[in-house]
């Protein structure tokens, strides 16, 4: 790179002095990891770099990096980070969330954000338990599940953090997981770049709480057969020898042998496709992570985001109208003089 | 009767000068000089009194009488017709002179139909003016009303002057040449009540005109038709020779100055933008709509050329949420709702507390608990604003008292909150937030400089010799902490709602630092109190023995409630406060100086048990929860009693 104003950095400058206190072995270590190498890929500035969190293990994340950064409330994030993003268009704004705090106690700042296509960029560390209250069920816990707080099983239908995002016709959503820092870099790197609200769902490994979650999926032998990678562009295919696809019809989205229906009938991805409902019938192949899931950028499509919006319509009203003159504000109404 | 009609102001804004000819008062006689007069308009709240009432006040300040207005309507968009939930009402009191109050009791009272006769005959004056729409009493609507028998015809209004006018088929009758269907005529009827008062109180008629032609440019038959009301309104009291005079109430002599008519809302909304203009930081509002504070939300929204952002969010929470991140990055965050959205806001109030960011929460009471009232008055939030937070969160309190103060509560509550880092209340209400008055337009130039640096440089030196920003190390008199906005190269920090290290502003469960951290942040809103004036004793006489402490809307009843006890030859102090936290320096030695302290409230002794708790005084309550603004005679006749008693 020859352009001087990029800065250059290293993984050390983006890491702060703060002790880390997340459990050995916790998913968070590598999510950060990739998050503290990648910024020097995106030449990014540390002054110009916010991370806002709510509440949960995953939220003490912005006091590791060393940039600035608010640990908020529980499930606030996204309404702090909208109010930042809309008045300081400048800086970039990353929300660092749980599927707690994303889903469950702030599920409707998330909707929210995402319709209004705020230009955040979402990491929702998905680890499927409340880990920081110690072990009770969470809103993307499979159903069943045997916690503190169900003891007899969990009886609530888990969400789907990726068709929930599709459903607000979130400009930006994909999904990776804490075992593949490469594929982890260049999705945040995507996320990064898109203009507008991008949520990355990563499956996160809680081994104190829910050790093994994400095992049937995510370990290195399973990883090929059971993982579905989403490229745009190229037909969607997957297994040990790419022996099986997905086709895409009017019912839905399902996994097929491509020796049955020949490669010509696999659905092509088209990540930015303007009809989510594609790439929603993507997010339903699996149920949970126990059996082929896609991985990958789901939808990426250009939409204006709201705090370009709103500032737009700002500088318009100071080109019609002026700008604001105090005295002419207060004798907007009839006036009249007295002595 | 030129010279008594014409007004002596002139400066009028609008093209429309009330001063134009002398066809402006109509009576044929001369008008019977009033000191004031107290107008109530009553009708269903389809029957658009808040409208009428609107334009009669405004073309009384624009006569250039002192005024002072009670708009009181339903909480649905469309009660029940005709029954008494649905009754809608607007009282005005103009005068010729300066006046605190819309009024005890209205002098006039303009029933549309029997159900508006009902809800108000027992608030009339003795001897007062009714002024029915005899049209609308037949059987069905006297039923409605939970009317046995005809009061017009019974006998049961003989007290009262009445005037039976069949609005309905006048207003039908002259709107004809407009075109419009019967069912649309018959809407005119407020306008053409309107034209009957403004006969009556000899109001100017082609400020009206215009104003109605303006409202209704959209739609011309509408606007011919709602002409052709008014017109037909203001003739007949002219020609119909029902009433025997008409009167005038001659412009009173307030302050030399220039004179707009604001609401409370629309002052505060104003305020807020001065507010922004005075500190040189951008307004951020993150708002929900709710009942009575929506009015700030829409006026700010109209003002995006003085670079305000308004964002209608998602919820309460939200709301506060994006204005607290606003501030953070270098915003003045406000955010603006009622005592429901309050209990929602809680939590991040307390974020902002902690995090020591500037933040304004604007809470218009209204009557509560829960969704209660909406449409109705109360101060029942003080305790919610000083206390509703778990742990020790302390906030700073401004209280406007009058519907122009609250553009200057703003400024002064924008001022705490930049100076000091912190959040804010500002408690207005639903009597001050929807009342209007006269208000002197204030000289911008003499507003005061709120503005405060952004921290630019790193603030502590490490063992190592290394430069650092700390966050939480704070000004030594002020105690704030620097406010370091984002952007600003070396000065990366973290924040957040966990407990901080005094000074480096890191994480920290230490129980000492922890101590430490609550007593610096309860003495930085106390230290406020040497940032603010003190009280003003009203204490004419010196030697009042009984001092009546108000606080917020109430302080037009207390002061007229007041004059009327003085008249009578008795000495009392009057305080006001505008500052509730910290409470003016010299607050707890006005007070051991009374032997009786009355606080009038509308709620159940809140301030009164904060005083008591504060400064051991003795002060009783004067406690008023109806959802109406106290009166003046009910003042007057507490202070007389608490005098009696001793
Ligand atoms: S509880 Fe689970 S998610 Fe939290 S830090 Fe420990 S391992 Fe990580």
């Amino acid at each position: 790179m020859t352009d001087v104003a990029v800065p250059v950095t290293t993984k050390k400058d983006w890491t702060s002095d703060q002790e880390i206190r997340w459990c050995p072995g916790c998913g968070d270590y590598s999510i950060l990891t990739a998050v503290q190498m990648l910024m020097p890929e995106l030449g990014a500035r540390r002054e110009d770099t916010v991370f806002i969190s709510g509440i949960g293990c995953s939220s003490r994340f912005p006091y590791y990096m060393d940039t600035y950064g608010v640990h908020s409330i529980h499930g606030r994030a996204p309404a702090l980070a909208t109010g930042l993003a809309v008045s300081r268009p400048d800086l970039h704004v990353w929300v660092i969330t749980g599927d707690g705090d994303a889903l469950s106690i702030g599920g409707n700042h998330l909707l929210h954000a995402l319709r209004r296509n705020v230009d955040i960029t979402i990491l929702l560390f998905n680890n499927q338990i409340y880990g920081l209250t110690k072990g009770q069920y969470s809103p993307t816990s499979e159903t069943g599940k045997v916690t503190k707080s169900t003891p007899f099983g969990s009886l609530d239908h888990p969400y789907n953090p990726v068709s929930l995002a599709l459903g607000a016709e979130a400009s930006f959503v994909a999904r990776t997981h804490d075992m593949d820092r490469k594929h982890m870099m260049a999705t945040f790197k995507r996320a990064y770049e898109h203009k507008g609200a991008s949520l990355v769902e990563i499956y996160q490994n809680c081994n104190v709480f829910n050790d093994g979650a994400f095992e049937a999926i995510l370990t290195k032998d399973n990883r090929p057969r059971m993982l579905i990678p989403l490229v745009h562009g190229e037909p969607i295919r997957f297994g040990v020898e790419g022996e099986k696809g997905v086709v895409v019809t009017a019912d839905g989205a399902r996994i097929v042998e491509v020796a049955d229906v020949g490669e010509g009938a696999l659905a092509v991805h088209d990540e930015a496709r303007p009809d989510p409902s594609v790439a929603f019938a993507l997010s339903r192949l699996a149920d949970g992570p126990t059996s082929p899931t896609p991985i990958g950028v789901f939808r990426a499509v250009e939409r204006a985001d709201y705090g370009s919006l709103v500032n737009s319509q700002v500088l318009r009203a100071s080109d019609q109208k002026g700008p604001g003159d105090l005295d002419a504000l207060l004798a907007s109404g009839a006036t009249w003089t007295v002595g | 009767m030129a010279d008594t009609a014409s007004p002596p102001r002139t400066d009028v804004a609008h093209t429309d000068s009330p001063t134009s000819g002398s066809s402006t008062a109509g009576a044929s006689t001369n008008p019977i000089e009033l000191d004031r007069v107290v107008i109530r308009f009553a009708g269903d709240s389809g029957d658009g009194m808040q409208l009428t009432g609107d334009r009669f006040t405004e073309s009384s300040a624009l006569f250039g009488n002192d005024l002072s207005t009670l708009p009181d309507f339903p909480a649905e968009i469309r009660a029940p017709a005709g029954t008494l939930a649905g009754v809608s009402a607007f009282q005005v009191h103009i005068s010729d002179h300066d006046i605190l109050t819309p009024g005890d009791h209205p002098s006039v009272l303009v029933a549309m139909n029997p159900a508006a006769l009902r809800a108000n005959v027992k608030d009339v004056a003795p001897a007062g003016t009714i002024i029915v729409n005899s049209d609308s009493f037949d059987e069905r609507a006297l039923a409605k009303a939970g009317y046995a028998a005809n009061p017009l015809e019974d006998g049961s209004l003989k007290d009262f002057t009445l005037y039976e006018i069949p609005m309905t088929s006048i207003t039908l009758e002259a709107v004809k040449p407009s075109g419009t269907k019967p069912r649309d005529a018959e809407r005119s009827k407020n306008l053409f009540a309107l034209g009957v008062i403004s006969w009556m109180y000899t109001r100017p008629v082609e400020a009206t005109i215009a104003w109605i032609e303006a409202k209704f440019a959209k739609n011309d038959m509408v606007k011919m038709a709602n002409v052709l009301a008014f017109k037909a309104g203001y003739n007949f009291g002219e020609t119909a020779e029902l009433f025997e005079s008409n009167y005038i109430v001659k412009p009173a002599a307030l302050d030399p100055g220039r004179y707009t008519n604001v609401s409370g809302n629309t002052a505060l909304a104003w305020g807020l933008i001065a507010a922004g203009q005075l500190a040189k930081l951008p307004i951020f509002l993150g708002s929900y709509p709710i009942t009575p504070a929506s009015d700030i939300l829409h006026e700010l929204s109209k003002h995006k050329n003085f670079g305000v952002r308004t964002v209608q969010a998602e919820d309460e929470i939200a709301g506060v949420g994006a204005a607290l991140g606003a501030s953070y990055g270098g915003a003045l965050g406000v955010t603006t709702t009622s005592g429901p959205g309050v209990d929602l806001k809680t939590e991040t109030i307390g974020l902002a507390v902690n995090l020591e960011l500037p933040l304004l929460i604007i809470d218009i009471q209204r009557g509560g608990p829960s969704t209660g009232l909406p449409t109705k008055t109360e101060q029942a939030d003080l305790l919610q604003a000083m206390f509703g937070r778990h742990g020790e969160a302390p906030v700073p309190i401004v209280a406007p008292q009058t519907p122009g103060d609250c553009f200057h509560a703003a400024i002064e509550a924008a001022r705490i909150a930049v100076k000091y880092r912190t959040p804010v209340f500002l408690l207005s209400d639903g009597y001050l937030a929807n009342g209007a008055e006269p208000w002197k337009i204030p000289d911008v130039d003499a507003l005061p400089d709120i503005s405060v640096p952004f921290a630019t440089e790193p603030n502590h030196v490490r063992g190592d010799g290394g430069e650092e920003f700390w966050p939480y190390l704070r000004d030594a008199t002020t105690l704030a902490r620097p406010w370091a906005v984002p952007g600003t190269p070396g000065l990366e920090h973290r924040i957040g709602g966990l407990e901080k290290a005094d000074g480096a502003g890191t994480v920290s469960y230490d129980p000492t630092n922890h101590e430490k951290m609550v007593h610096l942040r309860v003495a930085k809103v106390a230290g406020i109190a040497r940032d603010i004036p003190l009280v003003e004793v009203d204490d004419p006489d010196g030697d009042s023995e009984l001092l009546v402490l108000g606080w917020g809307s109430t302080y037009g009843a207390i002061a007229a409630g007041l004059r009327r006890v003085r008249l009578q030859g008795h000495h009392v102090a009057h305080v006001h406060v505008r500052h509730l936290n910290p409470f003016p320096a010299n607050l707890g030695d006005v007070l051991v100086r009374y032997p009786k302290v009355l606080v009038p409230e509308m709620n159940l002794g809140q301030l009164c048990k904060l005083v008591r708790a504060e400064f051991l005084v003795d002060a009783k309550g004067l406690n008023k929860m109806s959802g109406q603004p106290f009166r003046a005679g009910e003042i007057e006749r507490a202070v007389l009693d608490a005098l009696a008693g001793s």
